[in-house]
């Protein structure tokens, strides 16, 4: 075993690209849980936007065109799951794992010609001045555009939750769908849109994975990420700025364990890919205080 | 006369087996306080929600000011000057005040100006406001006060007021209609919804008395008899419960020092109460929700176990024994929520019946359930009191509010308690089921048993209390006779309005 | 505009013919589905739904259908009480994995001893190995009100890592010349889950799966527990009146669907897939989530739901090797099975009215 090996610098700006998938996918599920509506289907969005974005992308050769893609695949699920649970009344636990369940097979069905191909390049960016700093540069500045884009959006999140007052009516419907009805906002319409966007950003979450960080298809590539994603929002205690704290704990486990892997440590490989999956344990144990939005999984039904 | 500002002209509303509204019509005038008088299922609530927005009539017209009036939402309501303060607040617990004001307005000032404006009209109408308080945070009044503030900012033509008082000590309902009349002579126009008939009259221009949908009379009421509108509103002529003269029986209920934390982030802590009561006796303790009578029905039933000599059921300490022990020893309890918490909406009347009667009823054998008792109980229970249901395997969900709550007291009564707890008795029940589940507890009490009344009804309490005693944040206070005490005395014991202020007019 | 309902009872009507209805939904769509990757629709729906029953080789497939269904039976009948009360355990496949592993771990340790003590044994340690893993979620919801749903899903990858720890590792078989996989247990009689009928495929999962059903069913119908785990899913707060403890409440779900999703792996391991390779499980951990909701969460339905489902895989087998059908159409095919079930599920909750919009 040689620890020596281990690159901080590189381990460090491998976390931001390890986290980054995680952190696509739960700022979506994070909007949609804040409108009120507990989407377990997150895992099945991704990788059906995983599959989604490698055929766009491998078919048009851009992969720009591929996340694209991979968005509206993601957002065409979610609103599978949308008609359900806001139109036909049905449970939002069981839905959501049907989602993923349905998600799984329709990715594995859609991706079968597609295995063993590699994605088109998807170069990273040199951020001119910024990337040059020494240690931080490499680490923080050096990466492909989507790290920033997923940044952006978690920014713009912040922003439109605190911010705007679209956040606020979502907020309010999270927290009391009957309050909010009456005053006449549209709660389905709201969670609607929440949900949507909650498929677009797992969608572009699970393109990540297929297009940058393996880079190719391989089935049921998504691996729990999509779980994570959902404890990861508990973790943030439903804020947008903690999701990236918690994201980036995950991609640094993830990425150690990897490094470790690597150096040849004495572990089997088993235990230490156990390891991201244990963290998350441990993180739900110790962040289990938040407080949900209040009408966070419930059904509503406008009665008389 | 005054001007029309607000004509109702055939409303008429219609759901699957009931209509709630037929032919409804009347004016409302300018700077009038409208009262809209029934009892529960009347159809009022049907009838604001359709001024309101968010129901859609069948048939008939409105015209607001001249012109035809038919909303298509809320902001539509809003934006032509309707606002309503309703009876279940449209509130959101983990918003601040700021944040749950803009939220009622269609144009909100920015968030800067809004703290400013809350602050302005809050102190022009007396009603004191924090606007960055969290508003679970916040006592009934205050969250009332939220509602209020919120419609005022958007300068009505019409308010509409549903139930408003419930929820307020005497003082503060003084203080609220203080701030209403000074709305009227503005020139708002307010159409206040309520059953006391008392507050009526005290306050109101004119009154609609609805019954079954319909409006059966429009009336003065300052000029008519409360009890030609009871009569009006009820359809019929009502007996008051008779209380016989009851000798004074053993100790059966003794509370010590009962303390206990607040369940939950917006919960209330029980600090201290002490209390000793007999068989035979009706102690009647009132308060304003939220003062910590969910609180004393739990710590009371087993819901939430405290120290062991706190709870004394006789002479045995109960307070650290689970919810079955205690009905086994005898402490029965009748929760405030009838849907959910009291019953289980979505099953029948016979497993609604088992799930308190198991145990004393000997509805198990050795945990195996005895299904065919189960219903004889359950049939038992819908007989002796009254219950209007085609039979025991309807679900609780399918009974009427004062079908439902005369089921669940019935329920623990039958099971011949020695102490019998109920929290708000009769909320949302129409005044003949009322009428009989407050018999049925005096009766109860003759037989020897002792009963805990909680209760937001002072009319409620004093008709059936020998004792009254008021809950106030947690703390109980000592207990006086209720014969003769007068509503300011209750006033000053449930804590006055020691924060309020009387408007600045 | 359509306007829905909700009825004062739910229908009884409704919920016995929503999940007719959605097999029905699943074929034609599924049918549509088949016709777009070039297949004839009703040769599939056939190849599926038919031929493992009643085609010249039916006498292979029959016994399939017990093989496939008993562990999917079980793992249902045990998670229906969880589901039925609000508890989510979603990682009956972890503790599928885990049980099969301790079941396992005891046979290989007393290789190559013969008595006829080791099967039942090894089925208690099975038991205890899937109670152990979901007792992990029970635990931290109680003491730390975590959400069971996450971490017994994250202990599923945990259990797949431990898998392939084992198969390659401490129960490699010393005879395998290298090869990864442990010894094969069906090759080693006291350890072995054999055919207790020859040709039926007729073994103690399937026992055992029977007995759960009976067992639920009386328990829900008829004893006090069954009552509440019903009213905890109903209605907690009555349900904390009634003086149900909901600590226990998730303790013993938890623990109840863990030993029997355990038992389920251990009778595969020891019987069908006969050793512990690195992928021994398919997926009956999920896929016995829609067999728990298509049966209904009772434990009749859910009976004949196992039965459906396996029809499914081994009818997806046949259509895959005779028709060239991709083994996730048939996944795919099991997913909408829950959505169209989910979907229909309205009309036993709501009566749907077709309202014209009055001009007012």
């Amino acid at each position: 075993m040689d620890l020596s090996a281990i690159n901080p610098i590189l381990l460090l700006a491998s976390l931001m690209v390890a986290a980054t998938p995680i952190l696509l996918a739960a700022i979506g599920e994070l909007v949609v849980e804040r409108a009120g509506v507990l989407n377990l289907g997150v895992e099945g969005m991704m990788i059906t936007g995983a599959v989604c974005g490698f055929i766009v992308a491998t078919a048009t050769g851009s992969p720009w065109l591929g996340f694209l893609g991979a968005a509206l695949g993601g957002a065409l699920l979610s609103l599978l799951f949308g008609l359900l649970t806001q139109f036909l009344l049905s449970n939002q636990v069981a839905t959501g794992l049907a989602l993923t369940l349905f998600g799984l097979g329709l990715s594995a069905l859609m991706g079968q010609s597609y295995l063993g191909i590699r994605a088109p390049a998807f170069p990273d960016i040199h951020i001119p001045l910024l990337g040059d700093i020494p240690v931080v540069g490499p680490i923080v500045f050096q990466h492909d555009p989507m790290v920033y884009v997923g940044l952006g959006i978690v920014a713009g999140v912040w922003w439109f939750l605190n911010r705007t007052r679209g956040g606020l009516i979502l907020r309010a419907v999270g927290e009391n769908h009957d309050a909010a009805h009456a005053l006449g906002y549209h709660v389905r319409r709201t969670r609607m849109l929440a949900i949507t966007f909650g498929g677009a950003c797992a969608g572009l979450g699970g393109a990540y994975l297929s297009l940058v960080r393996v880079p190719q298809w391989t089935e049921g590539m998504t691996a729990g990420a999509g779980w994570i994603a959902l404890a990861i929002v508990v973790f943030a205690s439903w804020k947008p700025g903690r999701l990236v704290l918690g994201a980036y704990l995950f991609g640094g486990v993830t990425v150690l364990q990897l490094n470790l892997q690597a150096a040849g440590v004495a572990v089997p490989v088993e235990y230490l890919s156990m390891s991201p999956y244990l963290a998350t344990i441990a993180v739900l144990v110790i962040m289990s205080t938040g407080r949900a939005p209040g009408s966070l999984g419930r059904i509503f039904h406008a009665a008389r | 006369m005054r001007e029309t500002l607000l004509a109702l002209d055939g409303l008429t509303k219609a759901y699957p087996g009931v209509v709630a509204n037929r032919d409804v019509s009347f004016r409302i005038g300018r700077g009038e306080i409208h009262a809209l008088l029934g009892e529960n299922g009347a159809g009022k609530s049907t009838l604001v929600k359709t001024i309101y927005g968010l129901v859609k009539p069948d048939a008939g017209t409105m015209t607001l000011n001249g012109a035809g009036f038919a909303p298509a939402d809320p902001g539509a309501a809003r934006r032509a000057g309707v606002a309503m303060v309703f009876q279940h607040f449209s509130l959101f617990d983990a918003m601040t005040v700021a944040e749950n004001i803009v939220l009622g307005m269609d144009n909100p000032p920015s968030p800067r100006a809004i703290a400013g404006e809350v602050r302005r009209v809050s102190q022009l109408y007396g009603l004191p406001l924090d606007p960055e308080r969290i508003v679970g945070d916040l006592s009934a009044g205050e969250r009332q006060r939220v509602e209020i503030v919120r419609c005022l900012l958007q300068d009505p033509k019409l308010l509409i007021m549903d139930e408003p008082t419930s929820v307020l000590t005497p003082q503060e309902v003084e203080i609220l209609f203080t701030t209403l009349r000074k709305l009227a002579a503005e020139g708002t126009a307010i159409l206040y919804i309520s059953h006391k008939l008392s507050e009526i009259a005290a306050l109101c221009d004119t009154a609609t008395v609805l019954r079954q949908g319909q409006v059966v009379a429009t009336c003065d009421p300052r000029q008519t008899a409360p009890r030609e509108m009871a009569e009006l509103m009820v359809g019929a002529v009502l007996q008051s419960p008779v209380r016989a003269a009851r000798p004074e029986g053993p100790v059966l209920l003794r509370l010590r020092g009962l303390t206990a934390p607040a369940p939950h982030r917006f919960g209330t802590a029980l600090k201290g109460i002490d209390l000793t009561l007999r068989g035979g006796e009706v102690l009647g303790i009132g308060g304003v929700a939220g003062n910590g009578q969910d609180e004393l029905v739990a710590a009371l039933s087993g819901e939430m176990p405290v120290a062991p000599g706190m709870v004394r059921l006789a002479e045995a300490e109960v307070g650290d024994l689970g919810v079955n022990a205690r009905r086994a020893a005898g402490l029965l309890c009748g929760p405030e929520e009838r849907l959910g918490h009291a019953a289980a909406p979505d099953m029948t009347l016979t497993e609604n019946a088992l799930m308190t009667g198991v145990g004393r009823m000997g509805l198990d054998r050795r945990g195996f359930l005895r299904w065919p008792a189960a219903r004889d109980f359950a049939r038992k229970v819908i007989a002796e009191f009254d219950v209007r249901t085609p039979g025991p395997e309807n679900t609780a969900r399918s009974l009427s509010g004062g079908n439902l709550q005369k089921f669940v007291i019935g329920r623990e009564i039958l099971q011949a308690p020695r102490v019998l707890v109920v929290n708000q008795p009769t909320w949302g029940v129409d005044a003949a089921a009322a009428a009989a589940i407050r018999q049925a507890l005096l009766t109860l009490a003759d037989r020897g048993v002792a009963v805990i009344v909680i209760s937001q009804d002072l009319d409620e309490l004093m008709e059936v209390s020998d004792r009254f005693c008021a809950l106030t944040d947690g703390r109980l206070s000592a207990s006086r006779p209720a014969r003769g005490l007068t509503v300011d005395e209750i006033g000053m014991m449930l804590g006055g309005a020691h924060d309020l202020e009387v408007a600045h007019v | 505009m359509i306007v829905l309902d909700k009825r004062p009872q739910p229908s009884r009507l409704w919920s016995y013919a929503a999940p007719v209805l959605a097999v029905v939904l699943t074929m034609l769509v599924g049918g549509v589905l088949f016709a777009a990757l070039g297949k004839n629709p009703v040769a599939v729906i056939r190849t599926i739904f038919l031929d493992p029953l009643f085609s010249e080789f039916a006498w292979f497939y029959r016994p399939q259908l017990l093989i496939k269904g008993a562990p999917l039976v079980l793992i249902a009948v045990g998670l229906s009480f969880g589901f039925r009360a609000g508890i989510w355990n979603i990682g009956a496949e972890g503790q599928y994995i885990i049980g099969a592993l301790c079941g396992a771990a005891v046979g290989l340790a007393l290789y190559p001893a013969e008595t006829r003590w080791i099967f039942p044994l090894m089925i208690v340690a099975g038991a205890f190995g899937g109670w152990v893993w979901a007792m992990i979620p029970g635990v931290l919801k109680v003491k730390f009100g975590t959400n069971e749903i996450l971490v017994s899903l994250m202990l599923v990858y945990v259990a797949e890592s431990l898998l392939a720890a084992m198969a390659l590792g401490p129960m490699k078989n010393p005879d395998g010349m290298g090869f990864p996989g442990s010894r094969n247990l069906a090759q080693y009689p006291s350890a072995a889950n054999l055919e207790l009928v020859a040709g039926t495929g007729l073994h103690w999962g399937v026992v055992a799966a029977l007995i759960a059903v009976i067992f639920a069913y009386v328990v829900l119908a008829r004893h006090i527990f069954g009552f509440q785990v019903r009213l905890a899913g109903q209605a907690p707060r009555a349900a904390r009146f009634a003086g149900v403890d909901p600590a226990r409440m998730v303790l013993i779900c938890m623990g109840l669907s863990g030993a029997l999703a355990g038992m389920a792996g251990l009778f595969e391991v020891a019987g069908p897939a006969g050793q512990v390779t690195i992928d021994f499980n398919v997926g009956y951990g999920f896929t016995a989530i829609i067999v728990a909701f298509l049966g209904r969460l009772h434990p009749v339905g859910i009976l004949l739901a196992g039965g459906l489902m396996a029809l499914t895989y081994i009818g997806g087998g046949i259509a895959q090797s005779n028709l060239g059908l991709p083994a996730a159409a048939i996944s795919l095919l099991q997913g909408m099975l829950l959505f169209f079930l989910l979907a229909v599920d309205v009309l036993t909750h709501y009566r749907v009215r077709f309202a014209a919009r009055k001009v007012a």
